[in-house]
């Protein structure tokens, strides 16, 4: 069984290692004392439980517990009992400990943790896209996780190292690549119309020659996407 | 008069384990200061959001140090902070101030 560790208080990070490590079989493979760099983690590796602080500044465990689409098992730990009811709303929280954490209340826990994946095969986050939510993004800016909506999203362009995604009211400034956010984007939303640009194609207001027109930016249409284009138009 | 601090607890998670027991300190001694005076920073500019953020994390430590009184003091003075008042900031001081000599004993 392997896990990772998300406080950021290095104190409360110590002390769940500590306890690991008296537990035989049991990996930590990384510490984290932000969500975000948690949530990134998840994207690229699979693991079998979090032990999640719940109070962070910025992002707190359950912002987290709510990003993650297929969350591995979670142990929530905090200073305040009053959270543990709301904790307990999501199915991936097997259990709920109280800081200082004393010795013997770990060992339940690990017994929980056990028993719940021995009953349920781990649904381990996975790897590309496997933490888009429903019908949102979660992007990156500035160590901040801002939740956009498809719906909300006009258009996408690409800016050397980042992206710029243009909604209605404001433009968000992404370090990621034009392929990387086409793979989150629904298919049936968002379609690639030049190199640079992928649009929602639900916002197009009209298509001229070798341009659209989304809202009051005019995109260009490039000769190879074109025809994909044209294709999933509705044509009179 | 400010409770003493111990620890037991400490003791009791090492479990003889020295090295952990010293790496622990190190944290706390480590951490402890740079939290203690963001706390003060904060209170000297009315930043109470910022102020109720540190008192959350200081109190894991308080309650760490075995220190059952000043844990309750700073239970009340968060939930106090998170609603803008600031009574008891003067106590919570005197809390701080003696942890932070403690430290230096250990």
């Amino acid at each position: 069984m392997n896990c990772i560790i998300i406080d950021d208080e290095a104190a409360a990070r110590a002390i769940i290692a500590q306890l690991c490590s008296e537990v035989p079989d049991l990996d930590i493979i990384e510490q984290f004392d932000n969500a975000i760099d948690g949530i990134k983690f998840l994207n690229q590796q699979t693991i079998d439980v979090i032990f999640l602080d719940i109070h962070m500044p910025g992002f707190t465990g359950i912002d987290f517990v709510e990003t993650l689409k297929n969350p591995p098992k979670i142990v929530m730990t905090t200073s305040d009992t009053e959270f543990a009811i709301a904790s307990y709303e999501y199915e991936a929280i097997v259990d709920y400990l109280v800081k200082p954490i004393t010795r013997e209340r770990f060992e339940k826990c690990i017994q929980k943790v056990q028993n719940s994946l021995t009953a349920q095969p781990t649904q381990a986050a996975n790897g590309e896209g496997g933490n888009t939510v429903g019908e949102d993004l979660y992007i990156n800016i500035d160590r901040r996780l801002i939740k956009l909506k498809y719906d909300e999203i006009l258009l996408i362009e690409a800016k050397g190292d980042y992206i710029n995604i243009k909604t209605e009211n404001q433009e968000y400034l992404v370090h990621t690549t034009l392929k990387k956010i086409h793979a989150k984007l629904p298919e049936e939303l968002f379609l690639q119309i030049h190199r640079s640009y992928i649009i929602n194609f639900s916002k197009i207001i009209d298509i001229e020659d070798n341009s659209v027109l989304i809202a009051k930016n005019v995109v260009p249409i490039s000769r190879s996407n074109r025809p994909e284009l044209m294709r999933r138009l509705n044509l009179l | 008069m400010t409770e003493e601090a111990n620890l037991d607890y400490i003791d009791n998670l090492a479990g003889g384990d020295a090295s952990f027991r010293q790496q622990f300190i190190g944290i706390l001694k480590d951490e402890f200061p740079s939290e203690k005076a963001l706390y003060e920073k904060s209170i000297s500019e009315e930043s109470y959001r910022m102020a109720y953020e540190t008192v959350h994390k200081v109190k894991h430590k308080i309650n760490v140090l075995g220190m059952e009184r000043s844990h309750a003091l700073a239970v009340r003075h968060e939930a106090e902070l998170r609603e803008g008042l600031c009574n008891l900031s003067g106590e919570f001081q005197e809390v701080l101030n003696y942890i932070a000599s403690y430290l230096k004993t250990i």
